[in-house]
C-alpha cells in the first residue's frame, strides 16, 4: 500500500544545525507511536532555500509549509496533520500580505522561481540512489551512452547556450568540445566545488541536496571528450555536502553507473573528492588544478587554457557545480527547451543567495531575464522595516553594485555586465539606505587583499594600496585626489593583474564610485558618512532643548564618558566614545543626535 | 547491489516513479479531499482513503492527488470526498465507502462521468456556517 502522507525534513546545513537532526528523530518517534508508520514517510531532504525560516518541515499531498519548528513540535505534527488531518495553523508559513494557509507553491517566494538546477532538492532524499532514479536520475547518461554520439552531446550543450555558473559565463559547450577535439591518452573531468564568495552557498546547497546530479553529468562529460577520471574539488568546510557525495558515489558505483563498463557499455568513469583548504585562489581554475596535481594553488598565466592543456597537462574540462546540475536536464528534455528559457545571450536560470537587508533571505532560483525588483520584492518580500533600497551587491568581492535605477533591467550575463556589476557565482547581497557604499566596498576588497596569493605585483601592491586610500577616506582623512587615484589604480590592476582575482578585485570600488560619488565625496570633502556607517567619521551630541537631564543614557553608557547632574543637561565627552549608539536607544526624550 | 544493466536500470526507474509518483506536486490533473476530521475517521474516512489508494495503484493512474482535510463540516454525510478534476465541476460525494470510493476512481477520475447518486451538493459556506450555529 502507497503512503497518504510525506513529511519532507529539511536536512540542509543551516537546518540541521538548528536542531533539524533531533526534530527528525522526534517526528520519527512519534509516527512510530502513533502506530501510522506504514502511512506515513519521513523524507530527509536538502535546502528548500528559506533557511532564515527553518528547521523546514512540508507535508505532502497537501504542500503545507512549515517554518521555524522544533523538536518539541513533532508530537502536535504527527497526531494533528497526520492523524486527524488538520494543519497546525501557528507553524505554517503567513506572508504578511496574504489570508488563509498557504500551499508552498502559492507562497510568493516560490512563485517567481523556477527550479531547474534545484529540481530535486527539497523533493528527494540525496541519500537514497532510487529517488534520484525515480525523479529521471541517470536517464540522461543513459541516453547519451546508448542514443548519442560524443559529437551529439556537445552539438545539443552548444544549441542550449548553456554557459559557466562559475563566475566568467563561458559557453560551456565550446569548452567540451575543445577538449573533445585535442588527442590525448588521458583526458580529465573536473568539478568546481571551491566555492570561495563571502555569502554565497548555491554549489553548497546542490551537492547536499541533490549530489547525483553533478555525478551524472561529470559521467555524461567523461563519455562526451572521452575522459575516463573525475575529480571534484570541495572546501574542507563542506563537510556535509562532501558526506553526501562520498555516499553517493558509493551508492552510483554499486549500481554500476560510476566505474568500470557503465550498464555493461564499454565506458568506464569514476569519480575522486579532493579537498581544498579554502583560500579563494584556489577557486580560479589554473590554481584549482595545481592545487589538485598537490602543488601550491597559485594561479598560472592562460593560455594555455585547461580544456587544452589541464591536469598534469593533459585535456581538462573544468566547470563549476551549478553548470553540472543543468546538463542532466538540458540532454533529457532537448536544447530547444532550454533555449527557450532566458534572454537572447544568457539561457536557462542562475541561483542566488539572497542576503543582506531582505525579508525573505534565502537560496533562490530565477529564469535568466528577470529583475531585481522582481528578486527584491516579489520573491524577497522587500527591504525590512520599511527603509529604502540602495543597492545590490552581486558577483560578490569580484562584482559590483546594481543600483535603484536599474531595478528593472533583466538580469543577464551582459546586462550586468554594462552597468558595472557581474553575475559572478550567485551571491546577492542587499543593502538599504543605512548601508555606507565606502564601507561596504572596503569589505570586499580587504577580503581579496587578504585572498591574494601574492604571485604579481599589480595585485599584491595594487589591492594594497587601494586599501589604505579607502581605510582613509572612511577615517575622514581622504584627499580630493583619492578618487582619480583610486581610477587609475584601478585600471593598472584590471590590466596587468594575472589571474582573475587581481583582474576583478578593483570592481567594487571602481562601481561605487561611478554610482555614489557624492557619497564618497561626503566622506572626503565634508568628513561626513551620510549612512552613518563610519564610525570615525559620527559624532554624537545631546540636543540641550531635549534633554531633561533623566540620566538613562549616562547609565547606559559603556564607557562612562556622558556626564550631567539630575535634571540638568547631559554631555557626551567627544574624546572617549567610542560610537556604540546606545545612549540613542537609551534616551526617550530623541535629544541624543547622531551625525 | 548487483550492477544494472539497462533493462534494469529502466525497470527500476518505473517502479520507483510509481512509488513517488504521490509525492510529486506536478502535472497533476485531478485532485481527491477526503475529509478525515474526528467524525470523519469514525464515519470510515480511513477505510476510504485506503480504497482510493489501493483503485488508483490498480488503475494506475498516477495523476491525481489524495490529500485529507480536517471536518469540512458537513459531519451528517460522512465521510465527504471532493474532488477537483480539470475540466469537471467540483463535486462533493457524501457517504462515500469502500465501494463507492472504488467507483469514483473508474466513473469519476478514469471514465469522466459522476457518480450520481452520492452527489452531494455542497451549500454556500454561509449556510453551512450559519447551521453550525
Ligand atoms: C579568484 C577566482 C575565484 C574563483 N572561484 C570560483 C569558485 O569558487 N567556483 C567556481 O566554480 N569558479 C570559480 N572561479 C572561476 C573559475 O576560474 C572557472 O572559470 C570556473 O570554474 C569554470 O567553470 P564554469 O565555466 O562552469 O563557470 C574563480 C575565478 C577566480 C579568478
Ligand atoms: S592576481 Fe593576485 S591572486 Fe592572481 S596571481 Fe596575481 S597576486 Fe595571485
Ligand atoms: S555612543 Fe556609546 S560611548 Fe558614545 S556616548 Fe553614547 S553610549 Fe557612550
Ligand atoms: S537620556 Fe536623553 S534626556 Fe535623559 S539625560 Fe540622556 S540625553 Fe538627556
Ligand atoms: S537548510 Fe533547510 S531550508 Fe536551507
Amino acid at each position: 500500500m502507497a503512503y497518504k502522507n510525506y513529511i519532507l525534513v529539511c536536512a540542509g546545513t543551516a537546518c540541521e544545525s538548528n536542531k533539524g537532526k533531533a526534530l527528525y528523530e522526534a517526528l520519527e518517534k512519534e509516527i512510530k507511536a502513533a502506530g501510522i508508520d506504514a502511512e506515513a514517510q519521513l523524507v530527509k531532504t536538502g535546502c528548500f532555500g528559506f533557511c532564515e525560516q527553518g528547521p523546514i518541515v512540508k507535508i505532502l499531498p497537501d504542500e503545507s509549509f512549515y517554518v521555524k519548528v522544533g523538536p518539541k513540535d513533532a508530537r502536535e505534527i504527527v497526531h494533528e496533520h497526520l492523524v486527524k488531518g488538520r494543519t497546525v495553523d501557528r507553524l505554517l508559513y503567513k506572508e504578511d500580505k496574504r489570508e488563509g494557509d498557504p500551499r508552498s507553491s502559492d507562497i510568493s517566494f516560490y512563485r517567481k522561481q523556477l527550479r531547474i538546477v534545484l529540481r530535486n532538492c527539497a523533493v528527494i532524499n540525496p541519500e537514497i540512489i532510487d529517488e534520484y532514479i525515480a525523479r529521471d536520475g541517470y536517464a540522461a547518461l543513459e541516453k547519451a551512452l546508448f542514443d548519442m554520439t560524443p559529437d551529439s552531446v556537445v552539438q545539443e550543450i552548444l544549441d542550449s547556450g548553456l554557459r559557466g555558473r562559475g563566475g566568467a559565463g563561458f559557453p560551456t559547450g565550446r569548452k567540451w568540445m575543445f577538449t573533445k577535439n585535442t588527442p590525448a591518452d588521458q583526458k580529465y573531468i573536473v568539478c568546481n566545488a571551491d566555492e570561495g564568495d563571502p555569502g554565497a552557498y548555491m554549489d553548497r546547497s546542490v551537492l547536499e541536496g541533490d549530489p547525483h546530479s553533478v555525478l551524472e553529468a561529470m559521467a555524461i562529460a567523461g563519455y562526451t571528450v572521452g575522459a575516463t577520471k573525475g575529480f571534484i574539488y570541495i572546501r574542507a568546510e563542506y563537510p556535509l555536502a562532501i558526506e553526501r557525495l562520498n555516499l553517493a558515489m558509493k551508492q552510483a558505483r554499486e549500481y554500476g553507473l560510476l566505474g568500470d563498463n557503465i550498464l555493461g557499455t564499454d565506458f568506464s568513469f569514476d569519480i575522486e573528492i579532493r579537498l581544498g583548504a579554502g583560500a579563494f585562489v584556489c577557486g580560479e581554475e589554473t590554481a584549482l588544478l595545481a592545487s589538485i596535481e598537490g602543488n601550491r594553488g597559485m594561479p598560472v598565466p592562460r593560455p594555455p587554457f585547461p580544456a587544452i592543456k589541464g591536469l598534469w597537462g593533459k585535456p581538462t574540462v573544468i566547470n563549476n557545480v551549478e553548470t553540472y546540475a543543468n546538463i542532466p536536464v538540458i540532454i533529457l528534455k532537448g536544447s530547444g527547451w532550454f533555449n527557450s528559457i532566458g534572454t537572447g545571450t544568457s539561457k536557462g536560470t542562475k541561483v542566488f543567495a539572497l542576503t543582506g537587508k531582505i525579508s525573505n533571505s534565502g537560496l533562490i532560483e530565477v529564469p535568466m531575464g528577470t529583475t531585481l525588483r522582481e528578486i527584491i520584492y516579489d520573491i524577497g518580500g522587500g527591504i525590512p522595516n520599511g527603509k529604502k533600497f540602495k543597492a545590490a551587491q552581486t558577483g560578490g568581492p569580484s562584482g559590483g553594485c546594481i543600483t535603484a535605477e536599474f531595478l528593472d533591467t533583466p538580469i543577464d550575463y551582459e546586462t550586468l555586465q554594462e552597468i558595472g556589476s557581474m553575475m559572478g557565482s550567485g551571491g546577492m547581497i542587499v543593502m538599504d539606505e543605512d548601508d555606507c557604499m565606502v564601507d561596504v566596498t572596503k569589505f570586499y576588497l580587504e577580503f581579496t587583499v587578504d585572498e591574494s596569493c601574492g604571485k604579481c605585483a599589480p595585485c599584491r601592491i595594487g589591492g594594497r594600496t587601494c586599501y589604505n586610500i579607502l581605510d582613509r577616506i572612511s577615517k575622514g582623512q581622504g584627499e580630493p585626489e583619492d578618487l582619480q587615484k583610486l581610477k587609475d589604480l584601478g585600471h593598472a590592476m584590471r590590466k596587468a593583474s594575472l589571474c582573475g582575482l587581481g583582474q576583478t578585485a578593483p570592481n567594487p570600488f571602481m562601481s561605487t564610485m561611478k554610482y555614489f560619488e557624492e557619497e564618497y565625496r561626503a566622506h572626503i570633502e565634508d568628513k561626513k558618512c551620510p549612512a552613518g556607517k563610519c564610525k570615525d567619521l559620527l559624532s554624537y551630541t545631546i540636543d540641550e532643548e531635549k534633554c531633561i537631564g533623566c540620566t538613562a543614557c549616562a547609565r547606559k553608557c559603556p564607557v562612562s564618558c556622558i556626564s550631567g547632574e539630575v535634571k540638568k543637561l547631559h554631555v557626551i565627552d567627544q574624546s572617549k566614545c567610542i560610537k556604540c549608539g546606545q545612549c540613542v536607544t537609551a534616551c526617550k526624550f530623541d535629544a541624543v543626535k547622531k551625525g | 547491489m548487483a550492477k544494472l544493466t539497462l533493462d534494469d536500470l529502466r525497470k527500476l526507474r518505473d517502479e520507483k516513479k510509481k512509488a513517488m509518483s504521490q509525492r510529486n506536486a506536478e502535472g497533476k490533473r485531478a485532485e481527491v479531499i477526503i475529509g478525515m476530521g474526528t467524525c470523519g475517521i469514525a464515519a470510515g474516512a480511513k477505510t476510504v482513503f485506503d480504497a482510493f489508494l489501493d483503485e488508483m495503484q490498480k488503475a494506475d493512474i498516477t495523476d491525481v492527488t489524495i490529500k485529507q482535510t480536517g471536518c469540512m463540516g458537513l459531519c451528517f454525510s460522512e465521510p465527504t470526498v471532493e474532488v477537483h478534476c480539470k475540466d469537471m465541476p467540483t463535486v462533493v460525494y457524501g457517504n462515500v465507502d469502500d465501494q463507492t470510493a472504488r467507483r469514483i476512481v473508474r466513473e469519476h477520475l478514469e471514465g469522466k462521468s459522476l457518480v450520481s447518486d452520492h452527489i452531494f451538493d455542497k451549500p454556500s459556506t454561509d449556510i453551512i456556517k450559519g447551521a453550525g450555529k
